[in-house]
């Protein structure tokens, strides 16, 4: 669905336009069908740039790439057809009504249904008993569903969303996750940079970290296997230092430390390895309480590689 | 065609909403129809110079050929209505500069511009409905005032000789094809100036450069430098259409999308 090779943005900057600034750095990456991929990076990372290149608004300086089967730079207005995109901003006409918004952009977008098509986002979205109030007049969270509306009413194959939910109070950020849930169940291909972690965690099938290049990308799971591997607690009555030996024999332990009243133990397969280690404990006399994985959230994935990255340039 | 029905519409949808729109739409064309109405009346009617030859008026020597057998009042009424008549052109440049001046500054303030630009729309069909948009209601203003003032003539006591001038091709040639043309071009350069700025309140201000070279014309007429006729009015269209298409173009080239969407905070 979208597949890109080295693309990248140089924006020139200051009053004659002297100074380079590298926005996305040779970006790769591949988007399949009916997935849902976060994009994370901080504030001015080129999230916005990259969404902005990939729904063909503006030109990237290097690379290339197909988006929903067609070529960037060649067929920007088919890209653009066969896209729909939630802009940071919701930037909806505040003079006119919810459904004259959306049969505008249905007109642009060529619906061929267009009253059937505006009345199925009125309704899905609850809007519809809003329907002829001048959109001024709407909350934060309206205004957001209905540019969610506007951004489906052609029935994009691919969705593009800007930072979904920022700004947004937390039972109208609820709805609006909630609706993506409901795209994804759809099996739309959904490509999404956003700041929430918890969000991406839970929505995201794949996440890619990003300043101005590529960081990294994997799954939520896979990319917290990576950066921290899995570890597994076991909760003692009371703890033997000799146990840990007994518990590093066990293959497929690769790390096993007493904290407080803990055996913390690091190891690559926790469902094939917990019961070998839980068998020695008990015959060496250990008395376990229970047992537990320690997760490490995405966020702490986000601010370790985002550190590093800070790290590595000084 | 659709799409740019479709701005056309939104245009108007928003733009008939907005207040300063409507009175412009309203007082000015109000105001203009008015002013040579009241002219016209004040001047009409005997005075000391009635009978005596246009050439004893003292107007401009330039003007007079214009007066043909004219005696000297009714030459000094169609000397003050061609000034005044100029009016009737103003009406096509400030109302398109007024609804355009604010359609893309208005459409970034808004934040409104991305999803638009992210739409399969071309760049010609946005600036084609936004500059119809704003063209139209011009010049079906400016019609509909110069009707409303050529029957208003009809219950003022002017000369036959004065009112077979108001009725003359020049000034019917001149609302008909020179305002359409005039209010193309106001709406170009004000829709480039409104790309180009970040508040609408100054767009409008520099659109409204457009209405100088009129001044200057007035200026002419004035002095008696420059003699509206029915030559002046068509070389004047075909000036302005030249202008319009060149405009046309550059307005087209140089609305970059991409400097729109990032260049602007």
């Amino acid at each position: 669905m979208i597949k890109t090779q080295d693309i990248s943005k140089v924006f020139m900057i200051g009053k004659k336009q002297e100074t380079e600034l590298c926005a996305v750095d040779n970006l790769t990456l591949e988007v399949s069908k009916g997935e849902v991929f976060g994009f994370l990076g901080p504030n001015g990372a080129g999230k916005t740039t990259t969404v902005r290149i990939l729904t063909g608004l503006i030109k990237p300086t290097r690379g290339n790439a197909q988006v929903a089967g067609f070529t960037l730079g060649k067929e920007d207005t088919q890209i653009r057809r066969n896209v729909g995109i939630l802009t940071e901003s919701p930037g909806m006409y505040e003079r006119l009504s919810a459904e004259k918004n959306l049969t505008i952009f249905a007109n642009l977008y060529e619906v061929p249904e267009i009253p059937k098509a505006v009345n199925k986002y009125l309704s899905m979205l609850d809007l519809w008993n809003r329907r002829y109030d001048a959109v001024g007049s709407f909350s934060k969270g309206m205004r957001q569903k209905l540019a969610v509306a506007r951004a489906l009413i052609h029935e994009p194959q691919i969705l593009f969303l800007d930072e979904p939910t920022t700004g947004l109070d937390p039972e109208a950020a609820k709805m609006v996750r909630d609706f993506i849930e409901e795209l994804k169940a759809e099996g739309r291909t959904i490509f999404m940079t956003t700041h929430n972690l918890d969000e991406a965690e839970k929505i995201c099938d794949r996440v890619g970290i990003f300043k101005q290049k590529l960081l990294t990308q994997d799954t939520p799971a896979n990319l917290r296997e990576r950066m921290f591997g899995r570890k597994v607690v076991f909760h003692l009555r009371e703890v033997n230092p000799e146990w840990v030996n007994e518990v590093k024999k066990v293959g497929g332990v690769s790390e096993a430390e007493v904290v407080d009243n803990k055996l913390v133990v690091s190891l690559k397969d926790p469902e094939q390895t917990n019961p070998v280690i839980i068998e020695r404990l008990v015959d060496v006399g250990a008395q376990i309480q229970f047992v537990g994985e320690i997760r490490h959230s995405l966020e702490q994935v986000y601010l370790e590689m985002v550190s590093s990255e800070k790290g590595g340039k000084a | 065609m659709k799409h740019v029905r479709t701005i056309i519409d939104k245009e108007w949808s928003e733009v008939f909403k907005n207040r300063m729109v409507i009175m412009t739409m309203s007082l000015l064309p109000l105001l203009f129809t008015a002013l040579p109405l009241v002219m016209l009346s004040m001047t009409s009617g005997n005075s000391a110079m009635a009978g005596a030859p246009a050439d004893s008026s003292g107007l401009p020597p330039g003007f007079l050929g214009a007066c043909g057998g004219m005696n000297a009042d009714d030459c000094m009424q169609v000397y003050l209505m061609n000034q005044f008549m100029l009016l009737f052109m103003m009406m096509p440049l400030m109302i398109p500069t007024t609804i355009a001046a604010y359609s893309i500054v208005g459409e970034k303030t808004n934040r409104s511009l991305e999803p638009l630009l992210a739409t399969p729309i071309s760049t010609v069909e946005l600036l084609a409905g936004k500059c119809i948009a704003a063209v139209v209601p011009g010049v079906v203003t400016t019609y509909i005032a110069f009707g409303i003032f050529l029957a208003g003539t009809f219950f003022i006591d002017i000369s036959p000789v004065v009112r077979a001038y108001l009725l003359g091709p020049t000034w019917i040639v001149g609302i008909a094809f020179l305002g359409p043309t005039l209010a193309v071009i106001a709406s170009i350069f004000a829709i480039f100036v409104s790309s180009r700025v970040s508040d609408p309140r100054v767009a409008e201000q520099l659109s409204s450069l457009v209405i100088l070279p009129l001044m200057l014309v007035f200026g002419g007429v004035l002095i008696g430098k420059l003699v509206i006729n029915l030559w002046f009015m068509i070389i004047a269209i075909l000036i302005t259409l030249v202008a319009a298409v060149i405009l046309l173009y550059f307005g087209t080239v140089v609305f970059d999308r991409e400097n729109i969407l990032t260049k602007w905070k």
